[in-house]
């Protein structure tokens, strides 16, 4: 069957339906990874998100639920120059199209992504539909402006308070989930550390009831203006005193609690390829982002202290809060899908926190 | 940071083309000098080959075309005083080179260091058992291995480890003398060759683990520990197949995040183990049913993969590697295709890449077509498009081979049990075999059991081998034309399964708008908007080339893949018409499709078109160009071929014209040409079948030449001196050449005179003629194999003026604007013409350095209209230079197994070096010592020569009765020697006679020159076959011409041995 995607500036694209095909719409963000889609689809942070791959063969080594980084799809769409019908891996359960139909995600293939990406580059990101009909252009353009993207942090985060790690020897880590990928809290448990994990809709002071060694806020889907009571939420805990680590989303409601401004960005950072300088270390690193928004260095706060930039855009990579414990990552540090050498801020925020002590 | 100590770099390059050792290095030395030079190093640079773009004088300031040994390089640092050497850019040559220099303490001693990598890595890397401990150190698997240095320990190793095993010589280039052993009697044999090929008599025993996944990264590093990768790929024919003879994807396909990630941070892991500041390629080897892996080999430099990986992802391996040596960071240094983002990122592709090996089995019919971890092929084919379907085929039909589909009817008509059979055995064909059985419904999961390709790839070729199972049934709507399209047909090949005509085809993708786009390759997925013009077509997708016409578009036709008769000095000529075309202020198109060179480096051409070199990928870039002019004088015969094509669209064919490199081409249209010129020609006639061509070989009288038309490198030329080798030879040129009818067969009267050659640049009414080159080798023996000597030694002065005058009527009676090439026969001080080529050849980058004429620039201005008269060389034959230049060809014998060595009318070398020196013996020496060839002045000759040539041979031994050499002879010559005089003659049996015979003498390893003139007959079983093999495999320098052992002899004798001169290219150039 054929399929479209229509973007909000009315331009449209064409390609054949696949996985539980349905009108979406969605905000449509490109990956440059060339490994990894099934990470990426499970990742929370891409909820309410097209995800467009950029490397045009998806699908080829087919899915495995292990790897996945929550306990389910959780991007809004996929869009594909070509799905793999036959993959070849020795751990594969199935093909991308079977997860697809599964969790209920549409999708187009045979599309020119590299067009698409280029539409993106030179107007900026922003939402379209999925649709097989696309007779009424100005029903469907209608349809786009008018539906609201905004992913629920709560659906996004684990629905309970649970703790991982409980037999563990080493800190307390609190740590407040807005649609964390499984890898991350594996960081934690890795290094010896009862993981207490929050809901995105916690209150501050439960947490802080706990009494925590260290608070970590998570990465996640969304623009983070649209998510007041979480800012809120960190207004109070950055003033607890408690060593904290903000990495994605978690870094930008951070810079929003300390009064900076964060905008949407042309079309955002997503991939595994991404260079960060960090002048005090005399080093650079290259790390794993997805992010659409970015901390502004315009009017910024006293408080805060620029840490690292990314080195092409010069767009704010890592911060920190001046006589504060805190550090905020845009980027994320040790994600499966690409360079890992970055954890080592795991190890610093635990050394804060072992100083705190 | 930029490390402000180093000011003077010596960049070793990496010698002449061999096979394992192509034209890679050129582009990839060639990228780093200019790089170094942008940050102010003042670059010497050393490579004996002269038919390479690095050694000319605009790359590096001071340039040697010396032989790459440690004497002669020794004083050339002695005389140049550089503060560093870099190492890593003259593969596998080059390291070597460097590692001796360091080991004899000439580093030292003349205050120079190494920089890019030091002289423990290099020994990590390269040693054997040093590498294993590294590896275990950093807690990297490797295979079960034992380095051993004699046969008895490889025999115990490996009866505990079981068979088979591998076996890999120590410091080789291309996994020379390796082998899989699989039991002990084969063991015993490859090992005892392996020890010997072996610079340091040490072989690797290891475990087999063929059919594993092959997958390889390319890494780079700089001082401050920043690591990226910058390429994954993986071979599509499982461990087993050496990486350069094996089908190769880029990126990797069958792989989950969790294994790239884990083999990505293993390559990282190595890199850092390793301290190496520039570029890595590292291979594994992955179990395919779990995470179980090993490294099998890391080579700390650049390489063919790393040439690759900068081709498939546009990311300048070489020029980042350079400045990394200086100490730039990897952050510090300016991605160049996107021009503001900065090196230090991971490439990001979005597009599929393949590389198809080019093998030279089409040269070699005796030679087994096997492939195993000994690398075969001469050079490679990239194809880029979106589907991996599509860059299979692209590539296929980039190798130039008559194979336009996967499916051939050789493979087709074989029965189910055949083809199992033959998909057993990895050879250069197995791909198609493999498209047949899955033709014939032969179950994947049955191939992959057999083949270990794996299932991906498999299914791949089911798509390509459905779709045209889809196109026989003669099915045709438009979206089944698009679907083959995006798959890679062509339209001759869809035509030619729905029963129609190619023209008809695409006339219906003109109806129904099914044209190609052209996608950037641009490092980042265009994220980032690129600067750099390098494209590549495919179907269903947008066209993102700026057509606009701003200045004048001029399109070069490049020359494909590096083979036997058409390497890498086409590559330089297409190079430099492309400078000299932006200089003439027009905008320089270029299309290639070979991923090893520099004219497809990104910034050469104003526009780069990756792609196949065939009528209907050309005419897709002009129908969208509209180039106001093209030229294919540069691309050997690849581009010659695509004139007509050219012709027919309408696209002005700069230089010499179409009908007029016809009439220069065909018999009887050139034999007008001569009448008219009044030049003589060895008599010969055009024949179209066995039965013609036995009535011309009689009528001309035997012995004759037999050779088809329209090709290069004298394929399927032979000297036929009876009727069975008529027959013979027929037979082989039909087997290539299946329709005689547009490519005839020429039979001529084969003249044994004094070979020479001349390149010429003409306007269309003056002529510039660089200068005479004659040959050592008398008549017979193919240009490409003879030694070549300029200027000229042995010809009067009459003869020279006729050959100039001859020129001269020629360059009118053909119309040539540009360059033409004509070889002459001089017998009896009569000159005859064997042929004129009305285009650029193999001599003209060498005869170009030693007169200091940029004839390719010229030659490109004249088609641009530019007079000779005006460009300040003068016209006529230009002035002498004051050297000797002597080009003598290398070859790769050791590498094909059951290739006759003997030279004859066929072109057999890979490459070549030159010896340039004031004084003509010298230069020789040189040129034999450049190319491997060394005698000492008391060596141990044998001689056995055919019964014709016994007369010969005594009269030139007797110029070295004064001589310290050894001579031995098999007992026919030895009896005609004794007859003549020469009483120290020692006998020695031939070489299946009883002992003490040649074998023996070549086992004890003391024989230095084998002097042996073939008995007729390509029949492998004979002696002189077995003898020549014999002396390639125990790596004993064996000549088959009188000429050529004449002057190797002449020259190590007369030569002392104690001095030798240096010549700096670089200023001949000035002198001008």
């Amino acid at each position: 069957m054929k399929a479209y995607l229509m973007l909000l500036d009315g331009s449209v694209f064409e390609g054949t339906a696949h996985g539980d095909f349905k009108e979406t719409v969605c905000e449509i963000a490109y990956n440059t990874a060339m490994a990894g889609y099934v990470e990426a689809l499970t990742d929370p942070a891409n909820m309410g998100q097209g995800m467009l791959m950029s490397y045009p063969l998806i699908g080829g080594a087919g899915i495995c639920k292990e790897d996945f980084e929550s306990d389910s799809v959780k991007a809004a769409a996929l869009l594909v120059h070509e799905l793999c019908s036959a993959p070849s891996n020795f751990r594969s359960e199935g093909t991308l199209e079977e997860l697809l139909k599964e969790y209920g995600v549409p999708c187009i293939s045979d599309l020119d992504t590299r067009a698409i990406v280029r539409h993106l580059g030179k107007n900026g990101a922003m939402k379209g539909i999925l649709t097989a009909d696309i007779s009424d252009k100005e029903a469907l353009l209608k349809k786009v402006k008018e539906t609201e993207v905004v992913p629920s942090l709560k659906e996004a985060s684990l629905k309970e308070v649970t703790v991982f790690g409980a037999e563990n020897q080493g800190a307390s880590v609190a740590f407040f989930d807005f649609g964390t990928q499984k890898s991350v809290i594996d960081q934690f448990i890795a290094r010896d550390c009862k993981v207490t994990v929050y809901p995105a809709d916690t209150k501050a002071e439960e947490i802080l009831k706990a009494n925590p060694q260290v608070i970590f806020l998570s990465e996640g889907p969304g623009n983070p203006n649209d998510y007041t009571e979480q800012v809120e939420a960190v207004k109070v805990l950055k003033e607890s005193g408690i060593p904290m680590l903000a990495v994605g989303l978690g870094h930008e409601l951070l810079a929003l609690a300390e009064g900076a401004k964060v905008e949407k960005m042309h079309t955002g950072h997503h991939g595994s390829n991404y260079p960060v300088s960090v002048p005090h270390l005399g080093k650079a690193f290259l790390t794993v982002q997805n992010h659409s928004y970015a901390v502004s260095e315009e009017n910024l706060p006293e408080s805060i202290e620029i840490m690292a930039n990314n080195v092409n855009d010069g767009s704010v990579e890592a911060m920190r809060l001046k006589n504060k414990p805190i550090i905020s990552v845009q980027f994320h540090p040790a994600a499966k899908v690409g360079p890992q050498s970055t954890d080592f801020i795991y190890d610093e925020i635990l050394a804060l926190a072992k100083e705190a002590k | 940071m930029r490390d402000q100590s180093i000011k003077k770099v010596m960049v070793l390059g990496s010698g002449p083309i061999i096979i394992g050792q192509a034209a890679e290095f050129d582009y990839a030395g060639t990228q780093a000098c200019r790089s170094l030079k942008e940050e102010g190093i003042e670059v010497v640079l050393v490579n004996s080959n002269p038919a390479t773009i690095m050694t000319d004088g605009d790359i590096a300031d001071k340039v040697y075309i010396e032989p790459l040994t440690v004497p002669t390089v020794t004083k050339i640092i002695e005389k140049e005083k550089p503060d560093s050497v870099l190492p890593t850019l003259g593969g596998q040559t080059g390291l070597n080179l460097a590692m001796e220099l360091d080991e004899l303490g000439v580093l030292k001693a003349n205050n120079v260091r190494l920089i890019g990598i030091n002289a423990a890595s290099i020994k990590k890397a390269e040693d054997r058992q040093e590498f294993k401990d590294t590896m275990e150190k950093i807690g990297e698997p490797c295979i079960e291995s034992l380095v051993v240095h004699d046969v008895e320990s490889a025999v115990d190793f490996s009866a505990k480890i079981g068979y088979p095993v591998i076996v890999r010589p120590a410091f080789t280039l291309g996994g020379t003398g390796g082998g899989i052993a699989y039991d002990e009697e084969e063991l015993r044999e490859i090992c005892a060759n392996g020890l010997r090929l072996s610079r340091v008599t040490e072989v690797l025993i290891e475990k087999c683990i063929s059919g594993w996944k092959e997958i390889e990264f390319e890494v780079m590093r700089d001082s401050n520990g920043n690591c990226i990768t910058v390429c994954s790929m993986e071979n599509l024919d499982p461990v087993g197949i050496h990486t350069g003879d094996s089908i190769v994807v880029a990126p990797t396909q069958t792989l989950m995040n969790k294994e790239y990630q884990m083999l990505r941070a293993a390559a990282l892991n190595i890199i850092e183990e390793l301290d190496i500041e520039g570029g890595c390629n590292v291979q594994f080897a992955l179990e395919p049913n779990s995470f179980q892996y090993a490294v099998i080999e890391v080579n700390p430099r650049v390489s063919r993969s790393s040439a690759l990986a900068s081709k498939a992802t546009g990311f300048p391996i070489a020029r980042v590697a350079a400045k990394i040596a200086l100490g730039l960071t990897l952050d510090e240094i300016r991605n160049a295709v996107t021009g503001k983002t900065y090196a230090y990122f991971e490439p990001t592709i979005d597009y599929c890449v393949v590389k198809f090996p080019k093998w030279p089995f089409d040269k070699f019919v005796t030679a087994k077509r096997t492939l195993g971890t000994q690398m075969k092929a001469t050079g490679e084919v990239m194809a880029i498009a979106r589907t991996f379907e599509s860059a299979l085929q692209k590539a296929m039909h980039s190798l130039e081979e008559n194979r336009k589909s996967l499916l051939h009817d050789d493979f087709l008509a074989l029965s189910d049990k055949e083809l199992e059979e033959i998909i057993h055995v990895a050879d250069n064909t197995r791909v198609y075999a493999v498209a047949a059985a899955i033709y014939n419904e032969m179950p994947l999961e049955k191939i992959y059991d057999i083949t270990k390709i794996d299932m991906w790839f498999l299914s791949k070729i089911k798509r390509i081998v459905d779709m045209e199972k889809l196109l026989m049934t003669g099915r045709c709507d438009a979206e089944t034309l698009l679907e083959a399209k995006k798959l890679g047909f062509t339209d001759d090949v869809i035509a030619k399964n729905i029963g129609t005509t190619e023209n008809a085809i695409r006339h219906l993708r003109m109806i129904w708008n099914i044209k190609p786009g052209f996608s950037l390759v641009d490092t980042c997925a265009a994220e980032f908007s690129a600067q750099t013009p390098y494209y590549y077509s495919d179907y269903g997708i947008e066209n993102e080339v700026d057509t606009t016409h701003r200045k004048k578009k001029i399109m070069v036709l490049g020359s494909g893949p590096i083979r036997i008769g058409q390497g890498v000095e086409f590559d330089y000529c297409s190079v430099h018409s492309v400078w000299a075309l932006k200089q003439a202020g027009c905008e320089a198109i270029i299309v290639n499709n070979n991923p090893e060179t520099v004219s497809t480096d990104f910034d050469v051409s104003d526009k780069l078109y990756f792609e196949p070199l065939t009528p209907e990928y050309v005419t897709n870039i002009v129908d969208m160009e509209q180039p106001d002019g093209a030229i294919v004088q540069f691309g050997g015969q690849t581009a010659i071929k695509l004139t007509k094509t050219l012709h027919d669209l309408g696209v002005n064919i700069l230089g010499t014209d179409a009908d007029h490199v016809d009439a220069a081409e065909d018999r009887e249209r050139f034999d007008e040409i001569l009448e008219y010129c009044d030049i003589a020609r060895p008599k010969g006639q055009t024949v179209f079948t066995t039965s013609e061509a036995l009535v011309a070989a009689h009528s001309l009288g035997y012995p004759v030449l037999v050779r088809p038309s329209y090709v290069l490198g004298g394929q399927g030329m032979q000297i036929a001196a009876s009727d069975e080798d008529i027959m013979e030879f027929m037979d082989l040129i039909t087997r290539t050449i299946p329709d005689l009818s547009e490519h005839p067969v020429l039979i001529d009267k084969y003249l044994m005179g004094q070979e020479v050659e001349v390149d010429a640049i003409c306007d269309g009414k003056d002529v510039l003629i660089p200068g005479i080159m004659e040959h050592i080798d008398r008549a017979g023996i193919h240009s490409g194999d003879s030694i070549s000597v300029y200027p000229t030694v042995s010809l009067s002065d009459a003869v020279q003026k006729t050959i100039v005058d001859y020129t001269m009527r020629l360059a009118s009676a053909l119309h040539v604007i540009g360059m033409m090439n004509i070889q002459f026969i001089v017998l009896n001080e009569k000159v005859y013409i064997i042929e004129v080529n009305p285009r650029s050849s193999r001599t003209v980058p060498y005869i170009s350095k030693v007169t200091g004429i940029p004839a390719i620039s010229l030659a490109t201005r004249t088609m641009l209209g530019e007079k000779l008269a005006d460009m300040g060389f003068g016209t006529g034959l230009y002035k002498q230079s004051g050297y000797y230049a002597i080009k003598l060809p290398v070859f790769s014998f050791e590498k094909i197994i059951d290739a006759d060595p003997y030279l004859g009318p066929e072109m057999k070398s890979t490459g070549e070096v030159l010896g340039i020196s004031k004084d003509f013996n010298e230069a020789l020496l040189k040129a034999f010592d450049g190319g491997g060839v060394s005698l000492p002045k008391d060596g141990k000759i044998i001689v056995t020569v055919r019964d014709k040539d016994k007369a010969e041979i005594c009269e030139m031994l007797k110029e070295f009765k004064d001589s310290d050499f050894k001579f031995y002879a098999t007992p026919g010559t030895r009896k005609a020697l004794l007859e003549a005089g020469f009483e120290d003659v020692k006998p020695v049996n031939p070489i299946t006679g009883d002992s003490p015979n040649i074998m023996d003498m070549l086992h004890a390893g003391d024989v230095s020159l084998i002097i042996n003139t073939p008995t007729h007959g390509r029949v492998p079983s004979r002696d002189g076959f077995k003898l020549r093999r014999m002396s390639v495999e125990s790596g004993t320098s064996c000549l088959t011409s009188l000429d050529a052992a004449k002057a190797l002899m002449q020259s190590t004798f007369i030569v002392p041995s104690d001095k030798m001169s240096l010549t700096d290219i670089a200023k001949l150039k000035v002198q001008k």
